[in-house]
């Protein structure tokens, strides 16, 4: 019996605290709140205690309700306990008054259809695995969003710098890094790794292109072979971006390179793939699957790969493309974005790191030019500020949309773009600063 | 929205097809409402009396799960909100990421006046039309309310941007608000300690309050919960940014908790998110370090989910990026990304004038119409059809070739010997290497252009009209 009425007055109680404002529509309260306790005999006290307890909570709960309808309850409480103390009464207003924060409970659940982990894929070799490489780099194997609370982000991202094998046109504010060393692959890829804090270097045999210098593919792969000699980092090899002439010259590259473990970019679908992908197999490369910003032919050339060229699941890096910030990056980011989801989602032609020609970036004019060509816009301010957020600003997207290898050119954008990607990895400790206070900051 | 077929939206319209709301049938007509693209109160008939009720219903159902808060009056309003995915390839995001830039009431007035209008009148163009930013946030670094009002009243009186009142101290943000409450302002922030008199403050003065709970989702939630019991939703959530380290990858982390929390249904916490990147300048004493590291963060939470930021850095290298990335995210990934090939003429092109080539791809065809037309070169333009795959791309991918270009000059029935006195076509730098392909396939003389379009105008100074070989 004496359980019966404890039970009713927690219900009482567990209901008031579980009424909002909203479910308040249509109760009314009239008078004093009366409460019967009946059963006949002395309370015992430990009941009275247990009864005092709840009926005070009660009591409180219905003082907040009181105060959530206008009625100025704590005045009344203070001062039929004697606790009135200084402070401006508050005028009764239309709107309910709240004293107390209302409780919540902030819960998000994890996504539950991120089921397949991103295959892991590793770049260069040491001597223990046939190659020459200081260290290795391993990219891929997320579970998740790039750094998502969902799941662990197993690899940081990572950059690999632009050299090449003739001196080219570059932006001004890139080429002042590299003039000493323009015409000298190796010292480039030396200072690259040295001085700018390169995970990799990329060579790219532009002078291969009949359009350009026609270098043969033998002699190509000499400078392949001195860049290898040059620095200890894995490294990419790009061709000209000639489809006629790439199969070859890669492949010739790949020979040279055998047991390095290096990135061939790239094979595509208007070129011999299949010469690109047996080079890689023969020799021990992993492929750069290049399409242009269309997933349905990244999962064609991922498909042949795969099943028409036999290379091996972690063999393949694919590059869906990198437009640069305001020449198509919409595109480039939800193309990337949307491959990813469904890699994690169980698409196995699409679970693989993805890289990204974040050089493109220097394309944009606002990267560039000195000015802006149209006389209508606000001055565009120095370029020398503008090219390296521009190379970051693509990259960091990108890097959002589950981008792991980044190809750049900008020792600043290298720096910058590491720094935050390794920040949201969680890999940077830094001093705490509080902000509670950041209005009144002079800055 | 709660429904996401249009068999589900077409249950509540009138289904008498009678076409007021532009489209054949209601069906047709709710295919729009559930992407998006057309409001209910276009269906005309739905808004009479007697479907008083199915409106009202539908109107709920349809309703984004992120609310639309509104800041700021008239033409000049700026709404935040109103989200319904979390990628923006599902659908689109909405409304988009509104960048306040700061002033300060210790600021020298003619300085805070000429900072105002610089940002006021801050612009760029891109495809068709300008970029600019949007408002303008006050901070109160005096402390003192009437220092604070006299900085407001100056900002209202010298722009209509939308403003951002901020400060921790009810008794400034009233000054403030008297000063400017005739527009509307957001009013920044309530905190766990001052929430009781900024909630009297924005239901007093009616207007949107931004909620700051630094790294306390559960204290956000609670404020959220309890502001709208006492009568407002016209909330933002400031969960804070903070500018380094792990604090910046666990205030990432917050962010996508409170968006997933929203789109998934937890109405609670369902409101516009505030980044402010002004923080990097705790963080960073060289200017060009905070401002560059105020980018990346302001970058980070345009795609990830802000929806409306406080920024100090008005450098040109920093807003270029930042307005550029927020039209990144907010371009509606379901419009064409490209123009109908063809010939289109820029100016008044005679026989004289020069042929020009580019490709389909919406966005290069544009800068290059408008480079051309901004340097008045009269002259015939060429967007061959490539897919809608920029100049660079499309000639490394095959979509732009010798014979495209020759095809699409046919194609619109324009004679090279006849049409131009010259007989020559000028091709993008960036395609340099089809010259020869396309004058064995033409016949034409052909001119490799600059590899921008920005560069036209010298390069025609320099090269047109060609030498007569
Ligand atoms: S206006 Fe309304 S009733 Fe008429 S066709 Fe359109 S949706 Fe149907």
């Amino acid at each position: 019996m004496h359980m019966t009425k404890k039970m009713k007055l927690s219900q009482l109680s567990n209901m008031l605290q579980d009424l909002d404002v909203e479910s308040m529509e249509g109760v009314t309260i009239e008078g004093d709140i009366e409460l019967n306790i009946t059963g006949g005999g002395g309370l015992d006290p430990a009941l009275a205690y247990a009864l005092g307890h709840e009926i005070s909570h009660v009591s409180l709960h219905m003082a907040n309700i009181a105060r959530m309808l206008g009625f100025p309850a704590e005045q009344l409480l203070a001062s039929a306990f004697g606790m009135a103390e200084a402070g401006q009464p508050r005028a009764l207003q239309a709107s309910p008054k709240i004293q107390e924060l209302l409780a919540s409970k902030f819960e998000v659940a994890k996504i539950e259809n991120w089921k397949s982990q991103i295959q892991e894929v590793t770049l260069g070799a040491t001597s223990g695995d046939g190659g020459s490489r200081k260290s290795t780099i391993t990219i891929g194997g997320e579970n998740a969003l790039p750094y998502y609370f969902d799941a662990g982000m197993p690899h940081r991202n990572h950059v690999t710098l632009d050299v090449f094998d003739m001196p080219i046109s570059m932006a001004k504010a890139v080429k002042a890094n590299y003039e000493d060393v323009i015409n000298d692959p190796a010292e480039w890829a030396k200072k690259a790794v040295r001085d700018f804090n390169a995970d990799m270097v990329t060579i790219h045999l532009i002078s291969t292109d009949p359009l350009i210098k026609d270098t043969p593919a033998k002699e190509a792969a000499k400078v392949v072979e001195d860049v290898l000699q040059a620095v200890d980092v894995p490294i990419v090899i790009g061709g000209s971006g000639n489809p006629e002439k790439d199969p070859e010259v890669l492949a010739k590259a790949a020979e040279v390179a055998e047991g390095e473990r290096v990135l061939l970019a790239s094979a595509s679908l208007n070129l011999d793939y299949e010469r690109i992908a047996k080079a890689a197999v023969d020799y021990g490369h992993v492929v750069l699957s290049w399409t242009q910003l269309e997933i349905n032919a990244q999962k064609e050339l991922n498909r042949k790969l795969m099943k028409q060229c036999n290379v091996p699941r972690e063999s393949i890096v694919v590059d869906p493309t990198t437009a640069a910030l305001g020449y198509g990056l919409d595109y480039a980011y939800s193309n990337m974005e949307r491959i990813r989801l469904a890699g994690l989602m169980g698409d196995d032609e699409l679970t693989f790191p993805m890289s990204s020609g974040t050089t493109n970036a220097w394309g944009a004019r606002e990267a560039w030019m000195v000015s802006s060509p149209l006389s209508q816009d606000s001055d565009w301010g120095p370029r020398e500020y503008r090219g390296p957020i521009w190379e970051i600003i693509t990259g960091l997207t990108l890097s959002l949309a589950g981008n792991d290898l980044f190809m750049m050119m900008h020792p600043t954008s290298v720096q910058v773009l590491k720094e935050v990607t390794q920040t949201l990895y969680g890999a940077i400790e830094s001093e705490e600063i509080d902000i509670s206070n950041w209005i009144g900051a002079e800055v | 929205m709660k429904i996401n077929s249009p068999l589900e939206a077409y249950k509540f319209l009138p289904g008498t097809n009678c076409g007021e709301c532009g489209e054949l049938t209601c069906m047709a007509f709710a295919a729009h409402l559930i992407d998006r693209s057309k409001k209910l109160t276009e269906c005309k008939p739905i808004l009479e009396d007697k479907f008083k009720k199915k409106f009202e219903e539908l109107t709920a159902l349809l309703a984004p799960e992120i609310r639309e808060v509104e800041i700021g009056v008239g033409d000049r309003v700026s709404k935040i909100g109103g989200d319904d995915v979390l990628y923006r390839h599902k659908l689109t995001f909405f409304n988009q990421t509104q960048f306040a830039y700061d002033v300060w009431d210790t600021m020298d007035e003619k300085e805070l006046v000429e900072r105002v209008n610089y940002i006021q009148d801050f612009k760029k163009f891109y495809v068709g039309s300008f970029l600019n930013v949007d408002m303008v946030a006050v901070r109160c670094t005096s402390n003192d309310p009437a220092k604070f009002a006299a900085a407001v009243k100056k900002v209202v009186e010298t722009t209509d941007m939308p403003i951002i009142l901020c400060s921790f101290e009810p008794a400034v943000l009233k000054a403030g608000l008297e000063v400017s409450k005739d527009r509307n302002p957001l009013l920044y922030a309530a905190n766990r300690d001052n929430w009781k008199e900024i909630a009297d403050l924005a239901l007093e003065y009616d207007v949107p309050v931004t909620l700051f709970a630094p790294d306390d989702l559960e204290l956000l939630k609670s404020m959220a919960k309890t502001f709208a019991a006492m009568g407002t939703e016209k909330l933002v959530l400031d969960p804070g940014t903070f500018p380094t380290g792990k604090q910046l990858r666990q205030t990432f982390t917050n962010f996508i908790k409170l968006r997933r929390a929203g789109i998934e249904g937890d109405r609670d916490i369902a409101y516009p998110i505030m980044a402010v990147p002004f923080t990097a300048w705790m963080a960073h004493d060289d200017p060009v370090s905070a401002s560059y590291w105020e980018t990346v963060v302001a970058s980070i939470f345009t795609i990830k989910y802000g929806d409306i930021m406080i920024l100090h850095s008005t450098e040109p290298y920093a807003i270029l990026p930042e307005i550029h990335i927020r039209d990144t995210m907010y371009t509606d990934p379901r419009k064409p990304v490209s123009v109908d090939p063809g010939m289109y003429k820029v100016g008044e092109p005679t026989v004289d004038s020069p042929v020009l080539i580019t490709t389909n791809f919406a966005l290069t065809y544009y800068t290059v119409e408008s480079d051309l037309a901004s340097s008045k070169i009269d002259c015939y333009l060429w967007a061959i059809d490539t897919d809608g795959i920029g100049v660079e791309a499309a000639v490394a991918g095959g979509q732009l070739t010798a014979s495209k270009i020759k095809k699409g000059i046919e194609d619109s029935g324009f004679d090279l010997k006849k049409d131009t006195t010259h007989n020559t076509i000028i091709i993008p730098g960036l395609a340099a290497r089809l010259q020869g392909d396309v004058e064995d396939e033409t016949g034409a003389n052909v001119m490799v252009g600059p590899a921008d379009s920005g560069r036209i105008p010298g390069w025609m100074d320099k090269n047109w009209p060609p030498q007569k070989k």
